[in-house]
């Protein structure tokens, strides 16, 4: 026999997981995409030293478990003196982590774009930053958006795993709930179905942003 | 008085000696047309007369101020050089007229009223003044072109540099684009074509350059080159193209 109903009474517990996973998800999707967005450019666009850095950066990251990752910052981080909370651990694991894959994602837009913009720019006196974000950022991000939603909704399902470091997200609710009602098919059958709602939601918002972005596509 | 001015001017490409002693005098008002050859250095001279190219002997001068591929010089030369490419080139993510007030607005740092109507007045000149909202991607071949070409004259510049701006387009649509350049030319701003249209170099053009492996090798009044080549080179490129 399945019981749902023992569910209800920890309906605070998933609600409070869930704001928390959201909180992060939103969080660390705008911050990781700025990173990858900065890099992305350093490594098309930067000079020798900084392509090199930016290299190291994405192949230790992309060539690394992310728990690993986590743990180094939330438990090792404190030997050379930084003391992070768990909420802030994971905040900046999960932004560095998304920063890295979308590096690479974000550097196959930019190279997607033509040289021919890019001289069209110039000889109208536009200067490099203005060619950046006035000629090429939004046709190089639409040539790579599904791809980069995509590693934005990996990482919100990947982020279940902070709950090792007990960020009380939805998973740490999951765990919670089975371990005090011993329900634990409920509780992550309507865990998974938590982050499937979640997943699709984020699609949709990310399709929302698209279609203003890159109005274009479909106008006229 | 001299526009363009070019004197012994020398490019490489590693090993391969591209320009090979360039000499040319563009005075304003001139329609010049460069013709020959793939590989002779046409398009090269073009793209060294903007700073999109360098070059590692001689000098160029545009309005009296020397050529680099300074970032900001080249910046400062976009104000007095146009260009115009085989690809059109246009933002494809902007409007026509964003398209055109894109550089009035953030390089002149027009107002935005005043370069719509700058950008209406050349679409207007172009024959397109009804596709100010369409994108670039609705348009034929010829219609983006001759936006390509308001895009060029939104920014005033003194010369026109036009690198095989009619290549890239279906026959049918050449005419069009041409017909706005002969426009252009009747208003006397100075145009600087790569070109493989020899009809319009014999009636529109002021001069013909014929370069050959790096180097001018014969030039003159359109008329009098193009039908009597005093080079065998010439000749034979002449009975190539006919």
């Amino acid at each position: 026999m399945l019981y749902f109903s023992d569910l209800l009474q920890y309906s605070d517990v998933f609600f409070s997981g869930l704001k928390t996973t959201v909180e992060l998800t939103v969080l660390t999707t705008i911050l990781g995409v700025a990173l990858g967005t900065v890099c992305a450019t350093v490594r098309q666009y930067g000079n020798r030293a900084s392509q090199h850095v930016v290299s190291v950066y994405v192949e230790l990251i992309r060539n690394t478990p992310f728990i690993v990752q986590l743990f180094f910052i939330f438990f090792g981080l404190p030997a050379i003196g930084m003391m992070l909370s768990p909420w802030q651990a994971s905040m900046i694991a999960l932004t560095i982590n998304l920063g890295a894959y979308s590096t690479e994602i974000i550097r196959a837009g930019l190279a997607s774009i033509s040289k021919g913009q890019v001289e069209a720019a110039k000889v109208l006196g536009l200067n490099f930053r203005q060619t950046l974000t006035r000629v090429i950022f939004i046709p190089a991000f639409e040539k790579i958006y599904p791809a980069l939603t995509s590693q934005c909704i990996i990482v919100m399902l990947g982020s279940a795993v902070i709950s090792q470091i007990s960020v009380q997200d939805l998973t740490y609710a999951a765990n919670l709930v089975q371990s005090r009602n011993f329900r634990a098919f409920e509780s992550y059958l309507v865990t998974a179905l938590l982050y499937l709602g979640l997943s699709i939601l984020l699609r949709f918002a990310f399709n929302a942003l698209g279609k203003r972005l890159f109005a274009y596509r479909t106008s006229n | 008085m001299s526009l363009v001015n070019l004197h012994q001017v020398h490019k490489y490409y590693g090993d391969h000696h591209v320009l090979k002693g360039i000499d040319l005098v563009i005075k304003a008002g001139e329609v010049v047309s460069i013709i020959g050859k793939s590989g002779s250095g046409k398009s090269t001279l073009l793209r060294c007369i903007n700073g999109l190219e360098q070059y590692q002997e001689g000098g160029i001068t545009v309005d009296g101020k020397e050529v680099t591929t300074e970032d900001i010089q080249v910046r400062r030369l976009a104000l007095s050089v146009g260009m115009i490419f085989q690809n059109f080139n246009l933002f494809p993510h902007m409007t026509v007229g964003e398209n055109v007030m894109l550089a009035p607005t953030i390089v002149l740092k027009k107002s935005k009223a005043e370069a719509e109507a700058t950008a209406r007045a050349m679409l207007e000149k172009v024959g397109l003044a009804e596709k100010f909202d369409s994108y670039p991607e609705k348009l034929s071949g010829g219609q983006q072109q001759r936006v390509a070409i308001a895009r060029a004259l939104a920014m005033s510049p003194k010369v026109l540099l036009c690198d095989e701006i009619t290549s890239a387009l279906d026959p049918e649509l050449v005419g069009e684009v041409l017909k706005v350049l002969e426009q252009l030319a009747k208003e006397g701003i100075t145009l600087v074509l790569v070109t493989h249209e020899m009809n319009f170099a014999r009636d529109v053009g002021s001069r013909v350059v014929f370069m050959h492996q790096g180097k001018v090798w014969e030039q003159g009044d359109p008329k009098t080159v193009l039908s009597n080549p005093q080079t065998d080179e010439l000749k034979q490129f002449m009975g190539a193209v006919l």
